[in-house]
């Protein structure tokens, strides 16, 4: 029976659930706007993570390795863009 | 405005007329010709449905072919206007439209065909594979792109050519200050062909990384499916930027929104912004082939291994990271500040390095090779030196502090010239020379072919110099005129000179290809240079399964150490091979597509939602087709095998 119960799933579930809580806290608490936006990257990003290992299976099968390495070479150009265009259009204009 | 106005060129002149009254006649006797020679059935059969990877390589071939004419005519009017100080011959409104569709013609629908006809072409031959991953995506990749050409094509004779630049930077490609069609037809046809480049982006890493022979790892790959790799990489992450900046455009003429006007909390820069963050990885997306081929070509006709096979890949998977982080040195003079333009100053002279490895790596493969100059060989010869000094400049352009001297100036002009023109140009023209036998089998003369080398060579040198002299002197780049005082005069003469020499260049090849298909000799064989990897291990002309025995790889130059050191590539007996069947769908969905492109271009909404639909419906049926392809029996292909005469086994 150990086997066929996905704990990994229903663990990864309940937490989605709980970042998804502390996510709303934003909305429904009176926070600064630096807090506000701390607690919404980090659980943002961890949500994802979340999703792809957990539900995307990334991972599990032998591709393992291209699929980490595809999915940290986006990371690394979403991010070089997002800071990038910030440095250029907002914080250096 | 009233609706039929909108199809009216806004500014007509005698060129424009008589090039209406030309595409008329051509497509007439295009017509009148295919229905005098009976040729409608082959055209469908053989092409229009094809999914062969080969013919639908030939295809963007002669599209780019053709687009290089297009382009080239653009170029030489526009140095013919600027040959004389105070010229008449364009206007300005002609003169930015020639501009903004050269810019256009030649980066989109030359430059990239181009590499696109080699992907097609080479890789699955070079990786021993009988087809790309999709092939029906790879047809409607094809088509796409087609119809994207051909709506772009369009504009400069009903409704009038765009005309804010190839850049089209907001607001100048707002509603505002271009009131006419001719920004909404850049907004849409190259959405509809940057589309199909996105799917051959995906069709290509997908059957790089899937479809390899047996034995042949990463590392062991030829180089220019390397580069293939990492250009298709590049596509997938840069091209989407696009698509959506696109789409952005596109609803502010269209739909008014704000994304890139000046107030309602719209971002002029932003387009620029997002513009480059594709733009950049674009420029990389089309050396990064022209380099493969090179690294084919100078091995074969040096007859020694590439140099640095390690460094080389290493090199290309550094710049697929560093062209994504060196954008905002395009416009280092939009107004932020020296921390942000320090950054992407460093970041665009690190990616010098990798780059510069790869030119060392060439050297060091002609380093005590016997080299052997023939057509191929010497574009690759001359496109070090003369590509070396665009590198040069373009670290020049990238001092932030000094690029405030040459930013928008013919000096810029002249760089990016002197890198895409040895660098993309000379390399396509080279691995065509160098493949024109596995294609068409039959050489191309390599006298003409020499003669053409040179003369380009001569006519780039004398053409693009120039501009270097002028535009530090300060000649604005984009500028249709300029008075006599300012002394530009003469140099843009021997500017328009070597205009001129790089046309009659072109012409020559034109000559060249007639010339080799009446009297080239046509009994080759299939390997003519005595080259290195496995496309030439293939018969000529290449069956439809391209190999008759998958080719077993022990080496990064399979097909070299099987003619010289004993490897033996075709082990095993033939069995049928599975192929993919043809399929019109594509070309008819690329048309719904083009019906959809032009509807939108001029508000049409009513054919709009039609063409909608219809794009839809394609989708549902291939969603419900069932097929599976087809089989190629043995005793077929060893019919086919004993008619090429190549009883490989």
């Amino acid at each position: 029976m150990k086997e066929l119960f996905p704990v990994k799933q229903v663990m990864g579930f309940a937490f989605s659930i709980v970042l998804t809580a502390v996510a709303l806290l934003v909305y429904f608490t009176d926070m600064s706007y630096t807090m506000g936006m701390t607690v919404l990257l980090i659980t943002a990003f961890v949500q994802a993570g979340l999703q792809v290992v957990v539900f995307m299976h990334a991972g599990e099968t032998k591709d393992k390795g291209s699929i980490y390495i595809n999915i940290y070479y986006a990371l690394i150009i979403a991010l070089f863009t997002i800071f990038g265009t910030l440095l250029v259009l907002v914080w250096d204009m | 405005m009233d609706f039929f106005d909108r199809f009216a060129v806004p500014h007509p002149s005698f060129l424009i007329y008589a090039s209406m009254v030309g595409i008329g006649l051509t497509m007439l006797a295009i017509v009148v010709g295919i229905t005098y020679f009976k040729k409608w059935g082959y055209l469908w059969r053989e092409w229009i449905t094809t999914v062969d990877h080969k013919r639908i390589g030939i295809m963007y071939l002669l599209t780019a072919l053709l687009m290089l004419f297009r382009g080239g005519v653009d170029g030489i009017m526009m140095r013919y206007q600027l040959s004389m100080p105070e010229n008449t011959f364009l206007d300005s409104q002609h003169y930015n439209e020639v501009f903004t569709t050269h810019g256009i013609v030649m980066i989109l629908f030359m430059a990239m065909p181009f590499i696109i006809f080699f992907f097609n072409f080479l890789v699955p031959l070079q990786i021993g594979a009988r087809d790309v991953a999709f092939p029906r995506l790879n047809a409607l990749s094809f088509w796409l792109f087609f119809m994207g050409m051909g709506l772009f094509n369009l504009s400069f004779i009903i409704g009038g050519s765009p005309d804010a630049g190839w850049t089209s930077y907001f607001p100048l490609a707002g509603n505002e200050f271009s009131t006419s069609v001719g920004t909404n037809y850049y907004m849409i046809a190259i959405q509809i062909a940057g589309i199909g480049t996105l799917m051959t982006g995906i069709n290509f890493i997908t059957t790089i990384l899937k479809m390899r022979a047996p034995g042949m790892t990463l590392m062991k790959m030829p180089m220019f499916t390397w580069s293939a790799f990492i250009a298709n990489v590049i596509i997938v992450f840069a091209f989407p930027v696009l698509t959506v900046l696109l789409a952005m455009g596109t609803m502010d003429r269209l739909f008014g929104t704000n994304f890139f006007t000046t107030d309602n909390g719209g971002m002029d820069m932003l387009w620029a912004n997002l513009f480059w963050v594709w733009g950049h990885p674009e420029v990389y997306i089309l050396i990064l082939p022209a380099f493969g081929l090179y690294s084919e070509i100078i091995p074969t006709f040096a007859r020694r291994n590439l140099y640095g096979y390690k460094s080389m890949v290493a090199s290309m998977v550094v710049i697929s990271v560093l062209s994504f982080v060196v954008w905002a040195h395009h416009f280092f003079t939009m107004g932020q500040g020296p921390f942000a333009n320090s950054i992407f100053s460093i970041t665009t002279m690190a990616i010098a390095i990798p780059t510069g490895v790869k030119i060392f790596n060439w050297l060091f493969t002609l380093w005590k090779g016997k080299i052997e100059f023939t057509t191929p060989m010497l574009y690759s010869v001359l496109f070090i030196p003369l590509f070396t000094l665009g590198g040069v400049t373009g670290v020049m352009l990238a001092m932030s502090a000094a690029d405030y001297q040459y930013h928008n100036t013919m000096f810029l002009v002249a760089h990016f010239h002197n890198v895409i023109i040895p660098g993309v140009v000379y390399a396509m023209l080279a691995g065509m020379t160098f493949y024109w036998p596995k294609i068409f089998g039959f050489m191309l003369n390599e006298r003409l072919g020499k003669w053409t080398a040179w003369l380009l060579t001569i006519g780039f040198v004398l053409a693009f110099i120039p501009m270097y002299i002028t535009g530090l002197d300060g000649q604005a780049r984009r500028m249709y005129t300029y008075s006599e005082s300012t002394g530009f005069s003469l140099l843009n003469m021997v500017s328009f000179g070597g205009a001129a020499i790089m046309a009659i260049a072109f012409v020559l090849l034109v000559y060249n290809i007639y010339y080799s298909i009446r009297y080239s000799p046509r009994d080759i064989g299939n390997d003519p240079w005595d080259a290195r990897s496995l496309e030439w291990s293939t018969h000529t002309p290449i069956p439809e399964y391209n190999f008759a025995i998958t080719p077993q790889v022990a080496s990064t130059q399979a097909f070299w150490d099987s003619k010289k050191n004993g490897h033996e590539l075709f082990k095993g007996e033939i069995e049928k091979i599975h192929m993919p069947n043809n399929s019109g769908l594509p070309f008819i969905m690329s048309c719904m597509f083009f019906v959809f492109g032009f509807a939108m271009v001029f508000s049409i909404w009513p054919v709009v939602i039609v063409s909608l639909i219809g794009i839809l419906a394609c989708l549902v049926y291939r969603s419900f087709e069932q097929d599976h392809g087809r089989y190629i029996s043995v005793e077929e292909i060893k019919e086919t095998e004993t008619r090429l005469r190549g009883a490989k086994k």
